[in-house]
C-alpha cells in the first residue's frame, strides 16, 4: 500500500497549523528520500537502456560517407530507411530468422513436453527420492551457457567424444556437425540447460493445484495418467503457455552456442542467427548503420512477441477470475 | 490392479532415471576429462583413470601466457561479486520506492521497468557498444561493469517483496519515532527485506557469471576478460593448436565450481519458498 502522500488530501477535518506545517516538512522529506532511493536506477535506466537505444535508432537513420581515409573527413548523411530496405533485403539476415523459426519447431515441443512429463511423474508420487532427481535435473541450468556449450561441443567433436567413439564400436557413424544434424545438436545444448528449470516452474504449478480437486477426480475413478492429462493440465496450462513464450522469446537471442560452433563446423556461418548478424555487420563489416537497423528490427519483434504475451496472458488471467 | 501398479512405478522411475542420466553424465564427462592428459583426452579413454594428471592441469592452467586464467577468474568475480551486490543495492532501494512512496508519473515509470524486463540483455548490447565508443569507454572495466547493474527484473521483484515484506505500519511507527525516513530504509527495511535482497542478488549473479555476449563486444583487452570470454579465446585457439584443449576442459570446471556454490545457497531460498507455497 502506498499512503503517505496522498493523505493530506483525504483529511476531512482542517487539521490545526502546526500540524500541516509538521506535515509539510515530513512529506518534503519523504520526496527527497524517494528522489534519494530512485536516483541510481533511473541513472542506469537512462545511461544503459534509453540512450543506447534511442543512439541506435539515430545512427540506423544516418550513414557515414567517408571520403579518402576517415578520422574525420566523414560527413553524416540522412539516409532514412536505407540501412532498414538493406537489411530485410540481405538473404543472410531472414535466413537467420529462418534458423530460428526451425529450431523453435524442434525446441518448444520438445522442452515443454518433456519438462511436463517429468513434472507430472515426480507430482505422481510414483518416482522415488524426488528431491534429489529434482536437484539433479537442475543442475545444467547453474552452468554458464558458454560452458554448456563447450561441453558439448567436445562430445560432438570426433576425437574427443566418449560417445562417438562408442557409438563407432557399434559400427554406426555419426556425424553430430553434418548439414541437417548442427541444428538439432545446438538444440540439444539449449535442451540440457533448460529442461530441469522448466521442470521446476512446472513442478511448482503442481503442488500449488488444490488436493481437493485431485482427489475428486481420483473418486470418479479417473486412473493416475487421465488424472494428470484431464484434471492437472488443463489447470496449469497458464505456465504451460508461460514456458512457451519464453523460449520463443529466447531463441529470438540464440549466439552463444552457434557462436561456439561456428569455430567448429562450416554447417554453421558467421551470419546464421539475427545476433550473430548484428555482430558481423558491427565487427567483422564495420558497419554500425546496418549492424543498427538490425538491432533495432530484432528489439521491436521481441518487444512486439513480449507484449502480445503479457496482454495474453493478463486477459486469460481475468477471465479466469 | 498391483501389477499394473507396479508397472507404472517402475516406468516412471526409469523415465526420470534416464532424465537424471543425460543431464548429469556431461558434467561427469566434464569432470573426468579435467584429469586426463592430453594424449588420454584425445583416445576419449576418460574411464582409463592409470594416469590421474587433474594437478598437473591446475598447474599448466594457471601458468599459461602468463597466468592469464587466474586473471580472468578474478575479473568474472570483480564483475559478478561487486556487480550483483551493487546492483542488487540499486534495484532493491528503487523497488522499495515504487512500493512505498507515491509520486508523479509513478506508473509510467514502472511501466518502463517492466519494459526492460521483457528487453533481453543481448539486444542492448550493440547499441551499449556504440554509447560506449561515443564517450571513450570501449575496452574498459567500466564498459562491463555498468550495464550489468541494470536489473529492472530485480526492481519489479523488491517491488513485489516489499509489499510482502514491510508493513506500512511499520514505517509509520518509525516516523512517529522521529527517525529519518532514509534512516527508516537503511535501518528498518532493509532488515526485513534481508532474504529478498539474497533472491536478488543470487539472480544477479548468475546472470552476471554468464555474460557472454556483452564482454564480446566490449572488450579486446585479454587482461580485462572475464571467464567465459577467456575460454571462448583459448577454445578458438584449440582448433589450430590442440593442446589448448585440455586446459579449455579443467577451466570450464572451475568456472562451474563458484556457481554451483551459490545454487546451493539459492537452492535454500527455493526450497523455502517451494515448501511455503505448498502448505496453503
Amino acid at each position: 500500500m502506498s499512503t503517505v502522500l496522498s493523505e493530506e488530501r483525504t483529511g476531512t477535518k482542517p487539521p490545526a497549523a502546526s500540524a500541516v506545517r509538521a506535515r509539510r516538512a515530513g512529506r518534503r522529506q519523504q520526496l527527497l528520500a524517494c528522489v534519494t532511493l530512485l536516483a541510481p536506477f533511473t541513472a542506469l535506466l537512462v545511461a544503459v537502456f534509453l540512450i543506447p537505444v534511442g543512439y541506435s535508432v539515430y545512427l540506423s537513420l544516418f550513414s557515414q560517407d567517408h571520403e579518402g581515409l576517415g578520422f574525420g573527413g566523414g560527413t553524416t548523411v540522412f539516409t532514412g530507411l536505407r540501412s532498414y530496405l538493406a537489411v530485410l533485403d540481405d538473404p543472410s539476415f531472414r535466413s537467420g530468422f529462418g534458423v530460428i523459426a526451425l529450431y523453435c519447431v524442434i525446441f518448444v515441443p520438445v522442452v515443454v513436453l518433456g519438462a511436463l512429463a517429468l513434472a507430472l511423474l515426480l507430482d505422481s508420487g510414483l518416482v522415488r527420492l524426488r528431491r534429489t532427481a529434482q536437484m539433479m535435473l537442475y543442475l545444467p541450468h547453474a552452468v554458464p551457457g558458454i560452458i554448456a556449450a563447450v561441453i558439448w561441443l567436445y562430445l560432438y567433436t570426433p576425437g574427443l567424444s566418449p560417445v562417438i567413439k562408442l557409438f563407432a564400436e557399434a559400427d554406426i557413424h555419426i556425424d553430430f556437425l553434418g548439414l541437417h544434424t548442427v541444428l538439432p545438436a545446438i538444440v540439444n545444448i539449449a535442451l540440457w540447460s533448460g529442461l530441469g528449470y522448466n521442470m521446476v516452474i512446472f513442478y511448482a504449478a503442481l503442488q500449488a493445484l488444490p488436493r481437493e480437486v485431485i482427489e475428486a477426480a481420483r473418486i470418479d475413478g479417473a486412473g493416475g495418467l487421465r488424472t494428470a492429462l484431464f484434471v492437472k493440465v488443463p489447470i496449469i496450462r497458464g505456465s504451460v503457455v508461460m514456458v512457451c513464450m519464453f523460449a520463443l522469446i529466447g531463441a529470438l537471442q540464440l549466439f552463444t552456442e552457434p557462436t561456439l560452433m561456428n569455430q567448429a563446423t562450416p554447417m554453421v556461418n558467421s551470419r546464421y542467427t539475427p545476433n550473430m548478424y548484428i555482430y558481423d555487420a558491427a565487427f567483422r563489416r564495420n558497419n554500425y548503420g546496418l549492424a543498427s537497423a538490425a538491432s533495432v528490427i530484432l528489439l521491436v519483434v521481441t518487444c512486439a512477441l513480449s507484449f502480445a504475451v503479457t496482454r495474453w496472458a493478463g486477459r486469460r488471467e481475468r477471465s479466469a477470475r | 490392479m498391483t501389477t499394473h501398479r507396479l508397472t507404472s512405478r517402475a516406468v516412471a522411475n526409469v523415465v526420470v532415471l534416464i532424465a537424471a542420466l543425460y543431464t548429469l553424465l556431461p558434467g561427469l564427462w566434464l569432470l573426468l576429462a579435467s584429469t586426463r592428459n592430453s594424449d588420454a583426452l584425445f583416445s576419449s579413454n576418460i574411464l582409463d583413470l592409470s594416469d590421474f594428471s587433474l594437478w598437473q592441469n591446475i598447474t599448466d592452467l594457471f601458468s599459461m601466457e602468463d597466468g592469464v586464467y587466474g586473471r580472468w577468474y578474478l575479473n568474472s568475480l570483480l564483475y559478478a561479486v561487486v556487480g550483483a551486490l551493487v546492483g542488487s543495492m540499486i534495484s532493491v532501494a528503487a523497488g522499495y520506492a515504487f512500493d512505498k512512496y507515491d509520486f508523479p508519473h509513478k506508473e509510467k515509470l514502472f511501466g518502463l521497468v517492466l519494459t526492460g524486463v521483457m528487453v533481453p540483455p543481448t539486444v542492448l548490447a550493440l547499441p551499449l557498444y556504440l554509447v560506449a565508443s561515443g564517450v571513450g569507454l570501449v575496452n574498459t572495466f567500466w564498459a562491463v561493469f555498468i550495464p550489468v547493474l541494470f536489473n529492472p527484473f530485480g526492481v519489479y521483484l523488491a517491488r513485489l517483496l516489499s509489499s510482502g515484506y514491510v508493513p506500512t505500519e511499520v514505517l509509520e511507527a518509525s516516523r512517529v519515532d522521529g527517525a529519518g525516513e532514509l534512516q527508516t530504509y537503511l535501518r528498518v527495511s532493509l532488515r526485513m527485506l534481508g532474504p529478498g535482497f539474497v533472491t536478488v542478488f543470487l539472480f544477479q549473479l548468475t546472470a552476471i557469471w554468464n555474460n557472454f555476449f556483452l564482454p564480446m563486444v566490449m572488450l579486446s583487452d585479454q587482461h580485462l576478460y572475464p571467464l567465459s570470454l577467456g575460454l571462448y579465446t583459448w577454445n578458438s585457439s584449440a582448433t589450430v593448436s590442440p593442446e589448448y584443449y585440455p586446459l579449455v576442459v579443467i577451466g570450464s570446471l572451475l568456472a562451474v565450481v563458484p556457481l554451483i556454490v551459490a545454487f546451493v545457497t539459492l537452492q535454500r531460498y527455493w526450497k523455502s519458498g517451494l515448501t511455503a507455497g505448498s502448505v496453503k
